[in-house]
């Protein structure tokens, strides 16, 4: 009736905890397993294994969004980034965006016009010319892109706390949204919005902003990294809602301050 | 054997060489500059400040730049507030004075020659050779390098005094690389060392 079961081998517990136990007494042996426990973890950390797990993403995200607390904290409205001198420019200034220099889109000037919307008192739209009659700024400042190469280039535009001010937006608001003609979105935090040296740029190197640069218009602020910077801007609208992107919904910091 | 046991543990107490709170920050130091740096080269990599030298993708901590600069980002913290309470701990014990000082130049050279002839003895594992203290005096002085390095990169327009100090934010970078390197240099001579006196590696998990 009963399964014949193989007959287990009497084993001496005993004297086996005591094998056991000498074993792991000996210094060497203990060290042993201890390398070979270190170098299965360091195995397990190269590559990209540990990334793909999805509590260690969710974790990490959650950092980054801590890190964006930090560096809001960390960011001084008055600190100004260090400004150059026009031989120091980099020529040819490096075109870069998520797709080659020939996609950029193609904007037609004549029959522009930039939308406002959101927490704004005039969501009325504004031609290029209008733009261009706001108040001037320029400078020459270092654009720090997030992969660690730097070039120093040449805006020239308007400070957008002016713009902010002339369509009655509500500083008070968290965030600045911007959607731009290549399907490229940003957004920035209202300190950086209103920091003296965050402009609205129509030109570059004193030539109106060329395609590759983001015509008609770029947001350039050289106290954030460069793709914080949104060319070909369309839509410009002030938010309490966290709008997000085009990297940073990818896993990019999403204040990028540097 | 029992007797043997239980007659080492009585004794260790006083036998302790290492303080769990070193062993504690020792092995969470390990595990940050692990990270760090394996998630630096990929970040390296994106951009490379040597032409032409960059550091193969399998050895390379993230999948991609945005998730190494997520590693790097989340593992800065373990590294600086681990490195934070080694330091303030070092100083509220006396640690830093006893077991790295005095030291000089001579002794260093002295010690040097001994290892390498390997007349070297480690019979007392609680006091450190002059190699040694300078070794891990070098490591704590690189960390202090890469983290403030780090910070003129990460911060370059806010911390702007850090910028300058590290002649700017191009050469920040050179200098973060370099120390990186100094510290990889010291991870490899560190491990060989153990290998050779395993029993320095029960100290700093057993305590003694």
């Amino acid at each position: 009736m009963k399964p014949i079961t193989p007959k287990r081998p009497n084993i001496d517990r005993e004297s086996l905890i005591i094998d056991v136990r000498r074993e792991l007494d000996m210094p060497s042996r203990r060290l042993f397993s201890q390398r070979i426990l270190t170098l299965g973890g360091l195995a397990m950390l190269t590559g990209c294994s540990l990334s793909d797990n999805k509590s260690v993403e969710t974790f990490l995200t959650r950092v980054s969004r801590v890190n964006d607390s930090v560096q809001g904290w960390l960011f001084d409205p008055t600190r100004l980034a260090p400004t150059y001198t026009e031989a120091e420019i980099t020529r040819p200034f490096p075109f870069n965006a998520f797709y080659g220099v020939n996609d950029a889109p193609k904007v037609d000037g004549s029959d522009f016009r930039l939308k406002v919307s959101g927490l704004v008192q005039s969501k009325r739209a504004w031609t290029l010319p209008e733009l261009y009659a706001l108040p001037t700024a320029e400078q020459i400042t270092r654009h720090i892109c997030v992969e660690g190469w730097s070039a120093i280039g040449r805006w020239g535009g308007t400070p957008f706390s002016e713009f902010l001010k002339r369509v009655g937006a509500d500083t008070s608001a968290k965030y600045v949204g911007f959607k731009c003609a290549d399907d490229y979105y940003e957004s920035i935090d209202m300190p950086t919005a209103l920091h003296p040296q965050t402009l609205l740029t129509f030109t570059y190197d004193g030539q109106q902003l060329p395609r590759e640069y983001g015509y008609p218009m770029k947001l350039r602020m050289p106290t954030k990294l460069g793709y914080k910077n949104p060319k070909h801007i369309m839509d410009i609208f002030v938010t309490n809602t966290y709008p997000g992107g085009y990297w940073v919904d990818q896993g990019y910091n999403w204040f990028g301050g540097s | 054997m029992n007797t043997l046991h239980s007659e080492g543990r009585l004794d260790g107490a006083k036998l302790t060489v290492q303080p769990i709170w070193v062993r504690i920050s020792h092995w969470l130091n390990a595990l940050a500059v692990i990270l760090m740096i394996l998630s630096g080269w990929r970040i390296y990599d994106a951009s490379p400040v040597f032409n032409g030298f960059t550091i193969p993708s399998r050895f390379t901590l993230g999948g991609w730049l945005g998730g190494a600069l997520q590693w790097h980002f989340a593992a800065m913290w373990l590294l600086f507030l681990n490195g934070f309470f080694y330091l303030v701990m070092n100083f509220a014990t006396d640690r830093i004075r006893s077991k790295f000082f005095p030291l000089s130049p001579s002794a260093v050279m002295r010690d040097l020659f001994e290892a390498l002839k390997g007349h070297l003895s480690h019979a007392d594992p609680s006091k450190y050779n002059a190699v040694q203290k300078f070794a891990y005096l070098f490591a704590m002085l690189d960390i202090a390098v890469l983290v403030l390095s780090g910070l003129a990169i990460w911060k370059s327009v806010q911390f702007a005094l850090l910028r300058d100090l590290f002649g700017g934010y191009d050469f920040a970078r050179v200098v973060h690389f370099s120390a990186m390197s100094l510290i990889c240099a010291f991870i490899i001579v560190h491990v060989v060392m153990v290998a050779l006196v395993p029993r320095s590696l029960l100290t700093m998990i057993r305590g003694r």
